[in-house]
């Protein structure tokens, strides 16, 4: 036997280990398609129940649209299940170049390559594009993904305080003798809901000769009047050199991602990025769905208005009601706890409470910084948020925290 | 404290807390394990104290353990200033 009782054991003492820390995530089982109200079993063994979901990435309310749901049907009848090969063998069909060429338009680009996830796209991207005589200078909030696909590059690291322009032009004139540098960020910072200062990084960009890379996975689709992104948002639209985004969030929510910009870096992809090179095309029914998701986001704008509309009266309702909520104007809406064990209580509570919402703690936050992240859709009415500010009001009152600010609740937490 | 532990602590001041961010950094606070600094952007400090003191902390002593705290990174310096020395 390979899987030794040592092996085991030693396994187990690390598990056990992250249970104590109090880090020990569990699934909860969903019996309804992922929407605004769902149905959920949790814990595992327990009566289903319906509860209004406040954090799922479900942003334009497109994850179980008819119109998607019907496109993706007739993409799994015209063009089958699967591929059964990497895109550069025989896994590329029509569809796939379509809709490369449709992102490229939406996006403001030069090209388009898709990925499994906008995961893969982030790991690959750097290896295939940079080496050992640049460098990423990376704001240090940035998305796990990166931080991967950066480790796997040979160029310099180097990271700037979250959105201080200061800093980054300090590293930008430090890093002045590399070939390539390249400024790395997120366009909307999926923990604390707030947006990149696009326009000065681009200025910075023109000014120090360099490169931008820009996650927009929290921002394609809505952010911006027409949706663009982060790059519509802050008007340096089509001046981004490399955008990755993902299909997995308000693009339907299935899964796949892209990395979109310059032509060359999108064929140097091609050429080298081994997540695109070494796993599956990405399956025809959820190219068929993602263009219909297209089709109904450029040809109205009405689910990303109500979407800001839902986030602006949510954030209102919170702050109404006492809650420390982290500044911002994106459905990303944090509500500060600073403490895990009460990000967690909360969570619970509400839970019980018919609202589904989820803590957030170390190290998937810095420490102290505990929060229930809720996340707005287009799929909300208003009546869903009116009965869900009741539950968070309840919880908040149960825990004595209503109108307590950041001091008032760590000096608590730490009480 | 000494010249290179005040060094360290400056810039661990300057460049990992945010504007406003009011925590106390002493020889003693651990800067790692408390999340003050990630693994990732632990870079610009190895960096910088090399440039600094002119010597190479290879990678299996720049630990997250031997970077958790002011004292350690000094002591870590000193080691590495010492081993620079006895190998010209």
């Amino acid at each position: 036997m390979a899987f030794s009782d040592s092996f085991r054991h030693s396994y187990q003492t690390e598990i056990e280990g992250i249970k104590t820390a109090g880090l020990f995530k569990q699934e909860r089982y969903i019996h309804s398609p992922q929407s605004s109200e769902i149905e959920v079993e949790f814990p595992a063994g327990s009566t289903v129940r319906k509860c209004i979901n406040i954090c799922a990435n479900n942003y334009l309310g497109l994850s179980s649209h008819p119109e998607v749901i019907a496109a993706a049907h007739a993409g799994l009848d015209s063009r089958g299940y699967g591929m059964s090969s990497v895109r550069f063998i025989c896994g590329t069909q029509d569809m796939h170049r379509e809709l490369e060429n449709r992102l490229t338009q939406f996006l403001g680009t030069e090209d388009t390559l898709l990925f499994p996830s906008c995961m893969d796209a982030n790991a690959g991207f750097f290896e295939a594009c940079l080496n050992e005589r640049d460098v990423m200078i990376a704001d240090r909030l940035v998305h796990a993904s990166m931080v991967d696909g950066m480790r796997l590059c040979k160029a310099m690291q180097d990271t700037y305080k979250h959105s201080d322009m200061e800093h980054l032009e300090e590293k930008l004139q430090e890093h002045q003798d590399k070939r390539f540098r390249m400024i790395i960020t997120d366009g909307v910072f999926s923990m604390d809901g707030d947006t990149a200062k696009l326009a000065d990084i681009v200025a910075l960009a023109e000014k120090y000769n360099a490169m931008v890379f820009l996650d927009d996975s929290h921002a394609t689709g809505f952010i911006g009047k027409t949706g663009r992104g982060t790059h519509e948002h802050c008007g340096v639209f089509g001046k981004i050199d490399v955008i990755t985004t993902t299909l997995g969030k308000a693009l339907g929510g299935a899964s796949g991602g892209c990395v979109s910009g310059r032509r060359e870096l999108v064929e140097m992809c091609r050429q080298r990025a081994r997540p695109y090179l070494f796993s599956n095309a990405v399956a025809p029914v959820i190219v068929a769905g993602a263009l219909k998701v297209l089709d109904l986001i450029s040809a109205s704008t009405e689910r990303r208005d109500k979407l800001e509309w839902n986030a602006g009266y949510w954030r209102g309702l919170l702050k109404q009601a006492g809650f420390d909520v982290k500044e911002g104007d994106t459905p990303i809406v944090p509500v500060m706890l600073y403490d895990a064990k009460l990000a967690q209580d909360i969570a619970r509570d509400l839970f019980d409470e018919g609202v589904y919402a989820i803590g957030f703690f170390f190290p998937v936050v810095p420490k102290g910084q505990a929060r229930i992240r809720t996340q707005l859709s287009a799929a909300h009415e208003k009546h869903h948020l009116d009965t869900a500010i009741e539950a968070f009001k309840k919880v908040g009152k149960k825990h004595g925290i209503l109108g307590l600010g950041r001091k008032e609740l760590m000096a608590r937490c730490a009480a | 404290m000494d010249e290179i532990t005040t060094v360290v602590r400056d810039y661990i001041i300057r460049e990992y807390l945010q504007e406003g961010d009011d925590r106390q950094i002493t020889e003693k606070t651990p800067i790692i394990s408390s999340g003050i600094v990630d693994s990732f952007s632990m870079v610009s400090l190895l960096r910088f104290l090399e440039k600094k003191y002119s010597i190479h902390i290879p990678d299996e002593a720049a630990t997250p353990e031997a970077f958790d705290t002011v004292e350690r990174i000094a002591a870590l310096v000193r080691r590495f200033q010492k081993a620079e020395v006895g190998s010209v």
